[in-house]
Parts: C-alpha cells; sequence; structure tokens
C-alpha cells in the first residue's frame, strides 16, 4: 500500500499544482474547509432559528386561520396576560427544578463512589453503565415507565406484596416527574463524575492532615472543587426538562400541561407564532440560568 | 480515606441507582415476549407471537426502512461537513473559532421543541414541502456535531510529528493527509459516524417537526403509544430498537474507547458551552 511519490508527482502534476497552491495559501485551505458547513448551519439553522424568534412576532389570523406577517407582541402579551400559560411556565420551571435537584442528589453519590472509591476496573463497567441508558431510545424510556405505573402494573402488583394500597401514579405529574428524573440522570452524572475524577489527590490529603473529617472534607473541598460539573449537568437536566413535551403527553394527565405542550399543541392547530412565542419562553430562561450560573463563578473552573 | 460505613452505604446506592436504571428498560423486552394482548404484570407466558406480527407488520417495515435511509443520508452530511470542521478547527487559529464550537453544538443544547419549531416554520417561510429530505436536513444538523467532536478530540491527541515526519520524506501536504493524518483518524470517523446514526435512528423531538407524511420508526411507536393501539407490537418493535441503537454505542465505545462515547455524549456540549 506503499505509495510510490515520484510515480504519484509524474502522474498528478494538477493535482499536485492544486495541493502546492493551497499549502501556500492557508486562508484558501480554511474557507475551503469550512465554507459548506458554515454555509449549512447559517443558511438552515441559524436562519431556522431567526425565522422562529420573526415568527413569535406575527399572529395567525383566528378568523381564516393564515399567518399574518403584521409585527406585534400579543403572542407574548397572550402568554403572560393568561393566568392558564403563567401557571404553565410556573409548573414546568418547578418541574425542571425539582428533577435538576432530585438528580444531583442521586448523581452525587453514586458519581463519588465511581470515582474515588471503585477500582479501576469497576469505574469502566459503571460508566459504560451509564452510558447504555443514556443511549438508550428515549421513547422505550418513557414508555417504560408507562408499563410501571400502568394500573395493574409491576408498581402495584409489588404494592399488593407487601400489602399496601394500589397508588394510581399513570396520569399524574408524579409519573412524568419520576420518568423525567430517570431519563435525564446519566446527563447529571457523567459531568459530576469528570469533576470529581479531576479533584487532585493531594487537596484532599491536605484536608485530612489538617484534622478534616470526611462530611467536612466533602462539604468543603470536594463540594467546591466539583461545582462546575454539577452545574454542568444541571444545565442539561434543567434545559431538557423545560423543553419536553413527549414524557407528559404519554404519562401526564390532564393537569400536566407544560412548556413544550403548549408550544406542540399550538403547532398541532397551526398557530405557529404563538407556539414560537411559548418556544422562546424556555431559550430565555436557560439564559438567565446560565448567566445566573455564570455569575456565581460556575464556569471559573471548566 | 473513607470509613467501612460509608463504603457500604456508596455501595448500596450504586447497586440501587443501576436497578433503577436498569430495571424499566429490561421490563420492556420482558413483556415483549408476553402472549396476553392487555399488559398486566406478572406476564402470562412466553412467545414470539409479537415479533412475528412486528416482522410482518408493512408499516413497521417501511416506518424502519425510512429510519434506515433518513439515518444513512444524515450520517454522511455528518461525515463531511463534521469532518470538514474539526480539521480547520484543528489546522488553523483564527477569530470566531469558539464561536464555531458552540454554534454546532447549539442544535443539540437547545430544547428539541426549539430546533424542531425552528426547522418546520423555516421550510413553511421558504414554501419547502416536508418530505424524506427535510427530515435529513433536520438529523444532519444535529449529527454533525459528533463527528465533530469525535474527530477534534483525537487530532488533538495526535502527535503534530508524525505529519512533519511525512513532510520531511518527501510527501505533499494532500499525500500527508491521505496516506498519514487520514488512516491515524479513521476509527475516530467510524465511531463518529456510528454514533450519529444511533442519533438519527432514535430521534423523535425534532422529527415530529420536521416530516411530514411520513414514519419514521419513533414516529411510529410515537403514535401507536399515544393511541394506546397495538401495544404487545409496539413492545417487540422497542425491544429490536433498544438493541439497534446499543449496538453502534457499543462497537463505537469498543473502537474508539468509552470515553468517546461520553464525548460526544451532550455532557461535553454543554461544558463547551459553559466555556464560551
Amino acid at each position: 500500500m506503499t505509495p510510490n511519490i515520484a510515480d504519484q508527482r509524474a502522474a498528478g502534476g494538477a493535482w499536485s499544482k492544486i495541493s502546492a497552491a493551497l499549502w501556500r495559501r492557508p486562508w484558501a485551505r480554511a474557507s475551503l474547509l469550512l465554507t459548506p458547513p458554515l454555509a449549512w448551519f447559517l443558511v438552515i439553522y441559524l436562519a431556522a432559528l431567526v425565522v422562529l424568534l420573526i415568527t413569535a412576532f406575527w399572529e395567525t389570523n383566528s378568523f381564516t386561520g393564515n399567518l399574518e406577517r403584521i409585527w406585534n407582541l400579543g403572542n407574548f402579551g397572550t402568554i403572560f396576560s393568561t393566568p392558564a400559560y403563567r401557571s404553565v411556565i410556573l409548573r414546568t420551571v418547578g418541574m425542571a427544578a425539582g428533577v435538576t435537584a432530585v438528580d444531583g442528589i442521586i448523581a452525587f453519590p453514586f458519581a463519588y463512589y465511581m470515582a474515588r472509591v471503585a477500582t479501576r476496573r469497576t469505574r469502566t463497567v459503571l460508566y459504560v453503565a451509564i452510558l447504555l441508558p443514556l443511549w438508550a431510545s428515549y421513547l422505550a424510556k418513557v414508555y417504560a415507565w408507562q408499563l410501571v405505573f400502568t394500573r395493574a402494573g409491576v408498581l402495584n402488583w409489588s404494592l399488593g406484596k407487601i400489602a399496601l394500597g394500589p397508588l394510581n401514579l399513570i396520569n399524574t405529574n408524579w409519573a412524568v416527574f419520576i420518568a423525567f428524573c430517570y431519563i435525564w440522570l446519566p446527563y447529571m452524572v457523567i459531568p459530576v463524575y469528570a469533576a470529581l475524577d479531576r479533584v487532585p489527590a493531594s487537596m484532599i490529603e491536605a484536608s485530612q492532615d489538617l484534622g478534616g473529617k470526611t462530611w467536612r472534607t466533602t462539604r468543603s473541598v470536594i463540594l467546591p472543587l466539583a461545582l462546575p460539573g454539577i452545574v454542568a449537568g444541571s444545565i442539561f437536566t434543567f434545559s431538557l426538562t423545560l423543553g419536553d413535551y413527549i414524557t407528559p403527553q404519554l404519562l401526564g394527565g390532564t393537569n400536566s400541561v407544560f412548556i413544550g405542550s403548549v408550544a406542540y399543541d399550538s403547532f398541532l392547530s397551526n398557530n405557529i407564532p404563538l407556539g414560537a412565542a411559548m418556544a422562546i419562553v424556555p431559550i430565555a430562561i436557560m439564559i438567565c440560568y446560565l448567566l445566573g450560573a455564570r455569575a456565581l463563578g460556575a464556569f471559573r473552573e471548566l | 480515606m473513607e470509613s467501612t460505613g460509608l463504603r457500604v452505604a456508596l455501595r448500596i446506592w450504586v447497586a440501587l441507582v443501576l436497578l433503577f436504571l436498569f430495571l424499566p428498560i429490561l421490563l420492556i423486552v420482558i413483556y415483549a415476549f408476553d402472549p396476553a394482548t392487555v399488559e398486566s404484570w406478572p406476564i402470562q407466558g412466553f412467545t414470539m407471537h409479537w415479533f412475528s406480527v412486528a416482522w410482518h407488520d408493512p408499516q413497521v417495515r417501511s416506518a424502519f426502512l425510512l429510519s434506515v435511509k433518513v439515518g444513512l443520508l444524515a450520517t454522511g452530511v455528518a461525515l463531511v461537513l463534521g469532518s470538514a470542521v474539526a480539521y480547520a478547527l484543528y489546522q488553523f487559529t483564527f477569530f470566531g473559532r469558539d464561536a464555531i464550537s458552540f454554534l454546532l453544538v447549539l442544535p443539540i443544547a437547545l430544547p428539541g421543541i426549539v430546533t424542531g419549531l425552528a426547522l418546520n416554520s423555516f421550510f413553511t417561510f421558504n414554501s419547502i414541502r416536508l418530505s424524506l429530505w427535510t427530515i435529513v436536513v433536520g438529523h444532519a444538523t444535529f449529527c454533525i456535531v459528533m463527528v465533530f467532536n469525535n474527530l477534534i478530540a483525537r487530532l488533538r491527541r495526535m502527535p503534530g510529528s508524525l505529519a512533519e515526519a511525512s513532510m520531511d520524506l518527501g510527501a505533499r501536504g494532500w499525500q500527508t493527509q491521505l496516506y498519514v493524518t487520514l488512516p491515524s483518524v479513521a476509527t475516530a470517523l467510524i465511531s463518529g459516524a456510528l454514533l450519529a446514526f444511533a442519533l438519527s435512528f432514535d430521534e423523535v423531538v425534532v422529527t415530529v417537526f420536521t416530516s411530514g407524511a411520513q414514519n419514521t420508526l419513533p414516529i411510529w411507536i410515537f403514535g401507536q403509544l399515544r393511541l394506546g393501539q397495538q401495544l404487545p407490537e409496539v413492545n417487540a418493535v422497542v425491544s429490536i430498537v433498544i438493541v439497534l441503537t446499543i449496538i453502534p454505542v457499543l462497537l463505537a465505545a469498543r473502537i474508539a474507547g468509552a470515553g468517546a462515547v461520553s464525548r460526544t455524549a451532550r455532557a461535553a456540549a454543554v461544558q463547551d458551552t459553559g466555556r464560551i
């Protein structure tokens, strides 16, 4: 397979010329490489986000159902003045915050064990064990909880075995909450583990030398150093919960209306401007969240 | 350093979390073999009937074929565009470099409903009819980052001396790329492509907004789940999908190390986002 360079030089005169010309002009090479992908992102993706933003300021004619390209703030006015929509936003943010907190509490000891207690081999096994559910089909993960919570499902069967009454969680916000915690948990574990893994052993030894017990060392040394990882994980659990509409639809009940559900329903009923305005709400919340995390210095260590 | 009690407690915690992670998925696979038409626990027996039903269902077949087609096309686009960006960002330092990597992770960092609605409004705005191609465009947009992340990580770890040695021995620029750089990043490209395919094959949140009358397999599953119809068949299909998405990921982990799989997972995306 070794190419004969002399042969190729003789054969590929034009190739060599182009190659040499590009080699002398790094800028030409860079733009040749960058133009197609950047064009893709600018022409399709960024343009799409801009169209979404603009659409949010248009309206749908309530009589004909046609899109009317008149600038106004009507959609945002509707969202913030309708009590139902306000409670949808509050419910979504509350759900996202709850999921983030619970996932953080579940993930920290797990990641701590992976980074500081487990042997090298166990660590690899646990790592793969976290990655597999992360990549397993999203719909499968939601559906699995439908099977658990349904009236004649595993949960009620198990509760029956220990003589506890049936607990009908299906079609409630609790079902949605547990499923969200489940689906986004790996997104919290991985960054927290990465952060804990980077904590230098010397810092912990220093803390112990100074008389810090396990709890004190964890609170005053490990936790602050792991904060960037926790924040990175929380951005995921928070953002992914904010924009989801499939889990509430499959597991929730009549009260499980979230930002994503409203955006999706507006899309289905062809009121795209209202949906667009609703979709901008999670973006705005995420920007506030990121700025807040930045102000707290969460990114300084990243 | 941790006391024995704490170690035991941590071990129990880890075991519980693992059960929490794997039992629900296992449950679907168990139900797939249940002969009953209405699901209740415990299952009534053992049958392969639903796999056969799924196999002979023309709707499932066409949805499956569409998903494979979309996955292959999106992976192809992602391979070309993702490796172009990775090479450019690796070789050149210029103003706006960080902005580009930020732009690439945006489609998977923003909630899916945002990307989905944005693409849908964009297609409507430009009077583009929803088709196989609009699904591919949507998928390729968030698959690019998979190839990019995998490739740039490999390029950064590759010693620069390899390319220099090739040049010293008289190879042209393109020859160095073709015979030295490409073989040493090949596994990163393969694992990036496998992950991109897995991501596309499983995607539903964005696809809902970019597919017209066509059903990809996840869309078909979503439809059945929403209506609560043919659930035993869904169990069989979902079990197959789980296996099909996990195989590429295991292969990618095998080829490029477990790190590659997580690097390309969204976790890396947010850490990048935080840096900017």
